[in-house]
Order: structure tokens, then sequence, then C-alpha cells
């Protein structure tokens, strides 16, 4: 070997020395972290680290309310907590499992919590809050994952009709007219629609369309088997279809509005089919549009609405879960989650708190009215690439065959209920 | 004292004044070595093996509970049969679409800016130049915002079609494919049986054909609009590099200015063409940041790019193992197209066919 060629093994030997160890830092470091973290065995750990909190904020108002509650629980338990408000929750939260220091306590989907359960990122602690049976039952069950109630519902929504009462009167209709069958909802939509304006609209999604599909009676899982293209569901996309054919129903986005609220705001829709956030949209941005809110119409199998929430998720890697777990009992105790409602517009996940919220807000009781019979969505893992899939063939539902859409739904579905 | 003169041998730079000069030299390197290695190689290894293991997201990829995997990941995007398989297909759908269009038409448009900016007469260059350039200067981010607007239902680019008659798509939530539209409005709506019966990649043929849906079309305008300007500057130091005289000789032969750009000058850009094109198809493959703030793979998944599907794989739905699969399929595919294309912008001697025309033609006395 010459000299030179010694150098550049050398080199080259130098070089890799270095990136195994960086290698083998890396490895050992995170090892440990995910080995000693993980309480599997039902203890909660504790100790004094401060307690961080990671949300995704609708805006100022709702990162103002949390900010403010975990100060107050902080300076009321000594407890150093703050909170750190998410630009791409999914992504930081990524970040901080695979780093082994997650936040705390975080924002979690039902559709992201299946994924991190199964690669042991959470801590489920639904069973030792102290308030864990005050919640709505659907919302539970919504974070119950392989029988384990994983994480507190921290608030909900409901979809409902909310109606331009202008638009309403000056079609000649009253009180009585609000629709409550598909027969009345086809003709009141046909009855508003004019030139400008499309009588009802919704977002091209299941998460709105779905609502006909639970009125009908179908799902997309019944009792943990995927039911996608089952008659009910398929009596509920021809009727959509047809309606949207027949140009009383409208796609919020085939109207030139990226959501329902815009669709209604703008007047374009006279009826829309929303959640509870609206009424906050249309104060903000919209205020001189006068509406009621009304409880979705009922089809042939009944009433139906979809809800949707949020859960307080706790880290398995999280090293003050007792704390943790209080904070999370603060945030979601009735008085708490009141105040947050009064800021930005969430209903209480905690059904004796249900009657308290309708005084306060008598003209959006139709929301929380329809918590007794609101479906959700598939959790399991992979759901929401379905999910994403099947909305991506709605928006074309007037062009396509309500049948094979939900065929190819149901072939997606199995594949991922199992 | 002793001087001692050491004769440098030839051949070997080990010795004589130059010893250590290589030792210096790591020195000076190892740095950028570390830093390029801890940043770049090491992560780059690290994904491959995330593409090759089932690490679910959860401590260090490196840890005694991932296990290999082989080809597992690879195989659920490419043969898969299910959702994954069909969502990279048509991930590759749309980037094919956008990469044949987007690459030729910039590359056509920066050097025909690049021509027009570069002429001596021109009043104003630096204005021209500034302004054709300003696009690459701007933030993707920020231009996907504007585009947003001018291309919504009742944004400036419909308010303009309508002046001449033309009601206006809503751009950004129209998913169908501009060459089925073009093909319905000569009547065809569906395809043949061989078309829509055969699949590739959990796609038909006939929708592979489908063209870029209109919102990604919208899109290639805006990849159009932003990167000419920097493909433009390329382009006019290529320009100025070309010397004057074999273009004045083109002149005494009696050449026009157009074939004196399209056989003298177009042939001495060959290295820039090269560069222009291979960033291009390079970028092109690449497409994310517009997608993630702007449409998010809508309407109807028409925008879904493989570097948008890889992130979304690992982040939103935690297949950190498919999500590294795409991203080093991905990665296959623009090395490919990079060779592809270098073999055939490589240089060639003048075919015989092509010599023929230049020789004197004799025998005519």
């Amino acid at each position: 070997m010459t000299r030179r060629k010694m150098r550049a093994a050398f080199g080259a030997g130098a070089i890799l020395t270095a990136g195994a160890l960086v290698l083998t830092g890396c490895g050992g470091g995170s090892f440990d972290d995910g080995g000693g973290g993980a309480a599997a065995d039902g203890e909660l750990t504790s100790s004094d680290d401060p307690i961080t909190v990671l949300i995704a904020s609708s805006g100022e108002a709702e990162a103002t309310a949390v900010e403010d509650a975990v100060a107050a629980w902080s300076a009321e338990s000594g407890v150093e907590a703050s909170v750190e408000i998410a630009s791409d929750l999914n992504q930081q939260l990524a970040q901080g499992f695979a780093a082994g220091s997650p936040p705390d306590l975080f924002y979690l989907s039902p559709d992201a919590l299946a994924g991190y359960a199964d690669n042991g990122s959470l801590r489920a602690y639904g069973d030792e809050l102290s308030n864990a049976g005050d919640f709505y039952a659907p919302l539970v069950e919504n974070f119950t994952y392989e029988d384990e109630f994983y994480c507190a519902p921290k608030d909900f929504s409901t979809l409902a009709l909310i109606i331009n009462t202008d638009l309403w009167e000056a079609a000649g209709l009253t009180e009585d007219d609000v629709p409550t069958t598909w027969e009345e909802l086809a003709t009141v939509s046909q009855t508003l629609t004019t030139g400008g304006v499309t009588g009802l609209a919704f977002g091209p999604e299941v998460q709105r369309v779905g609502t006909f599909m639970a009125q009908a009676g179908g799902g997309l899982v019944t009792d943990g088997a995927a039911t996608a293209n089952s008659r009910e569901n398929v009596e509920a996309l021809e009727y959509v279809k047809t309606n949207l054919e027949g140009g009383n129903f409208a796609y919020a986005t085939d109207i030139g509005a990226g959501w329902g609220g815009e669709a209604f705001g703008l007047g374009s829709a006279a009826m829309v089919i929303e959640g509870n956030w609206i009424e906050g949209a249309m104060r903000n941005d919209y205020p001189d549009v006068n509406y009621l809110v009304a409880q979705l119409p009922e089809g042939p199998g009944g009433p139906g609405t979809l809800q949707f929430t949020n859960c307080w998720g706790m880290a398995a890697d999280s090293p003050n879960q007792q704390a943790a777990l209080e904070l999370v009992e603060y945030l979601t105790a009735s008085e708490q989650q009141l105040a947050f409602s009064e800021a930005f517009g969430i209903m209480p996940s905690l059904e004796t708190t249900a009657d308290a919220w309708r005084e306060a807000n008598p003209d959006l009781a139709a929301f929380i009215d329809g918590a007794e019979y609101a479906q959700f969505l598939p959790t399991q893992a992979d759901a929401a690439a379905v999910i994403t899939d099947f909305n991506a063939q709605l928006e074309s539902l007037a062009e396509s065959d309500p049948t094979t859409i939900l065929d190819s739904v149901q072939g997606n579905l199995e594949a991922v209920v199992g | 004292m002793t001087a001692t003169v050491t004769t440098p041998r030839a051949g070997s730079r080990n010795t004589g004044i130059r010893r250590g000069e290589a030792a210096a030299g790591w020195v000076f390197v190892l740095p950028v070595i570390l830093i390029l290695g801890l940043f770049l190689l090491i992560p780059v290894l690290m994904a491959l093996w995330v593409s090759f293991s089932d690490w679910a997201g959860r401590g260090s990829p490196l840890s005694g509970s991932v296990n290999f995997v082989g080809l597992e990941n690879y195989a659920a995007v490419t043969t898969g049969g299910g959702l994954a398989e069909r969502d990279f297909g048509i991930s590759l759908r749309n980037i094919a679409w956008y990469v044949l269009l987007v690459v030729p038409l910039q590359t056509a448009l920066s050097l025909f800016l690049a021509v027009l900016v570069n002429r001596a007469v021109l009043r104003g260059r630096g204005f021209f130049r500034t302004a054709f350039y300003f696009p690459s200067v701007t933030s993707s981010v920020a231009i996907t915002i504007l585009w947003l607007f001018l291309f919504s239902q009742t944004g400036v680019v419909n308010a303009v079609l309508a002046w001449i008659g033309i009601t206006g798509p809503n751009w950004f939530q129209e998913p169908s494919g501009i060459v089925h539209n073009a093909l319905a409005g000569l009547g065809v709506t569906s395809g043949p049986e061989a078309l829509t019966q055969t699949d590739v990649l959990g796609v038909s043929l006939w929708e592979w054909l489908a063209g870029p849906s209109v919102a990604l079309s919208a899109f290639i305008l805006m990849a159009v609009f932003t990167t000419s300007g920097t493909f433009m500057l390329l382009f006019i130091a290529a320009l100025q590099n070309v010397g004057g005289e074999l273009g004045e000789a083109g002149m005494m032969d009696g050449a026009n200015g157009w074939q004196r750009f399209w056989h003298i000058t177009l042939p001495q850009l060959r290295p820039t063409i090269f560069t222009v094109v291979t960033l291009g198809v390079i970028g092109g493959w690449q497409v994310f940041d517009q997608i993630y703030t702007g449409t998010e793979g809508g309407p109807a998944k028409t925008t879904v790019t493989p570097a948008y599907l890889s992130y979304e794989a690992a982040f939103t739905r935690q297949e950190w193992g498919e999500g590294s699969a795409i991203a080093f399929l991905l990665f296959l595919i623009i090395i490919f197209f990079t060779i592809i294309q270098r073999w055939v912008l490589r240089e060639r001697g003048v075919s015989k066919r092509r010599a023929a025309r230049y020789e004197v033609k004799g025998g005519r006395s």
C-alpha cells in the first residue's frame, strides 16, 4: 500500500468511525428514552418536570383561552406548565415521538389515535380519570381503541341544518316549514333555489354527505364490520345525487366557496350543513346574516348526524403523567369547558354539562340535541386514507354511480377493518 | 547551516515541499465532510433503513425493537393492490404529466425570454430582466396563495376569460383531466375497453391518459411562471459567451436570423440546455410546497405528487416505511430520467446524412 492510499484509507476510516459514533449515539440515546418512559405496567410516571401542552389552535381566541386555563392550573397546582401552538400538529407530534421527547399533553384527533396507539406513543389513561363516567358515551367510544379508553374527549361538535332566515322568509316559508324529512328538505331547497342562490350547500366530503348515510340508517362501519356498500348508503347517495343534479343541492366548492360557512355567509346558499363552529365564523366574518339552527331532517332510518371531537392525548414517554392527568381533569371539568365554550364556541364533552350549555346557548340547542344519535367516522389505523379516497370520489358524485363508489370504498375499508 | 535540498520527484506529491499538503487538505475539508455526513449522508442512510424496516415512528429507527422487513414497504406501494398502490399510481400519473408539460414549456419560455432581453438594442433591458426574474425570488408559498386567488371561481383569470366570452372553470376545484376534456369536446366520453380494463399501479390506462387535471394545469402554469426567470438567467449567461464570429460567418453565407439562431446559436447552448432540463426534471418530480400550501392533493387526488404522498404517508398515516419507500422510488425515477436525458443530449458526431448537406456539390461543370 502506498502512503497515499494509506492516507485515503485512514481518512475514509475516520469518517466511517465518526459516522458510526453518531449513529450509535443517536440510537442509544433514544432507545434508552423509549425504554424508560413507557410505563406500560399501569403506574403513571411522576416527577418534577414541567408540563408541556401542544395544541392546534383555531385562532387567537382558542389559543388565549387554553393558555389562560393552563396558567391558572399551574398557579393552583404549583406545577410548571406551558402551552405551545402547533403550526403543523401532526408533524410536530411525529417529531416529538421519534425523538423521544414528545409534549406531555396534546390535541389528538380520533383518526390519528390508532396509529399512535399501535406504535406505543400514547398512554391510555381514560379509566383513571375521576370524571371518566361523565363523558358522552359515543365520545368515549370514539377514543376507545382495542378495548382501552385512551384519552379524555376535550369537547365536541355535531352537524346541523343552518337556515338563512331572510332568504327563508323572502321565499314565503314559515317556521312550520323547517324540514323534518328528506322529502321536505328536497321541497324547501327547491323553493329556496333561485338564480344566484342554491337551496342547500355542503362540503364535497363524507364529513357532510355522511349525515345522509346516517339518516338512511347506514354507516361505514357497523359492529366492527365494513358496511360501506349497504343498501342504506346507496339510497343516501342516490338521494344526494338526485338533488345535486336537480340543482337544489350543491357542493360549496362548486358555488365558489371554500366551505359551507362561506357559501352561507356570502348568501350563495340558503341552507348549509355545518357544525357549531359556524357560529363564530358568522359572528366574525358575516355579522349581518340572520340564521337559525335546526336539527338535520330524518331520513328513512331516523335522525342522523355526525360528531367531531378531539381528545387530550398523553405521551407514553411523558415523565410527569400524574400531573398531566390532573391537568386534563382540570381542563375537562364542567366550569372550564363552559368557559372554553364561551371563548371559542365548542360544546362540552360532559353529558352532565349539556343543560348548562343549552341554557347559555338556546339558539344552538339543535347541535347538542344531535349528540344523542350522532355517528362518527371509522377510526381504525389507515381508515383516514380510505376516507380521503372516498372524499375524492364524492367530489364527482353527480357524474358517478353511487354503487360503484361505495363498492370501491367497501373494498378499501375491508382491508383496514379486517 | 546546512540546507537540505530535496529534488521533487516527478509524479509524487507527497514528498518535498509539498509534503504534508494532503493532510492539510483533509483537515480543511473535514468540517464540510462532517457537516454533510451528519446532516445529509447519515439521514439519507437512516431513511433508506427506515424504508426497509417496520419502524412506526416512536424512538430511534435503529433501536432493537425495529425489524428488517425487506422489500415489504416497496411492495405495498407497487404491487400491494390496495389503496397505497393506487395512491402511488395516481401520484405518478399526476407528476408525469406535470414534468412532461412543465419542462419543455419552461425551457422554451426561458430561452425565449433570454434571447429577448439579450438584445443590445432593447431599451430598458435591466427592467425587463428584473421583471422576468422577479417571480423566481418570491417565495413559492406566497406565489401559491397568489395563484389560489387568481384562479378562484371569481378570480382575475376567469374575469379576463369572461371578456372573450369564455366561462372559466373553478380551477382548483376541477378534477377532470384536460385530455379527457378535449376528447369529451369531440364527443368521446368513455375509453375503449382495452384502456379502461387494464390497470397499471391500480390506475386504469384510460385514467393515466386523462392528462393533468384543470387544478394541476394551474400549478403547471405557476411552475412555468416562477422558474422561467431563473433559467432565463442561465441562458443569458450562456448567450453572452457565444461569440459573434460564427454568427457573422453565417451571415456571410446568407443565413437569416432564424437559421443563425437554430443552426449556430442553439447548438452552442447545448450544455446550458442540459443544465436547465436536468434542473427542471429534478425540480418537477419533487414538487411539494405548492401542493402542501395549496390544495393538499385535492380535488379528487389529482394534485397528489409523490413527494406530497411520501410526507402524507409518514406524518399523517404513521406509515414511515411506506413514506421512505416512496421517497427512494422517487429518487430512482429521477436518476433514471437524468441518465436518459444525458444520453439524449450527449455530444454526437455529425451524422453522415447531415454532413452530406454541407458537402460541396461537385461535377457541375
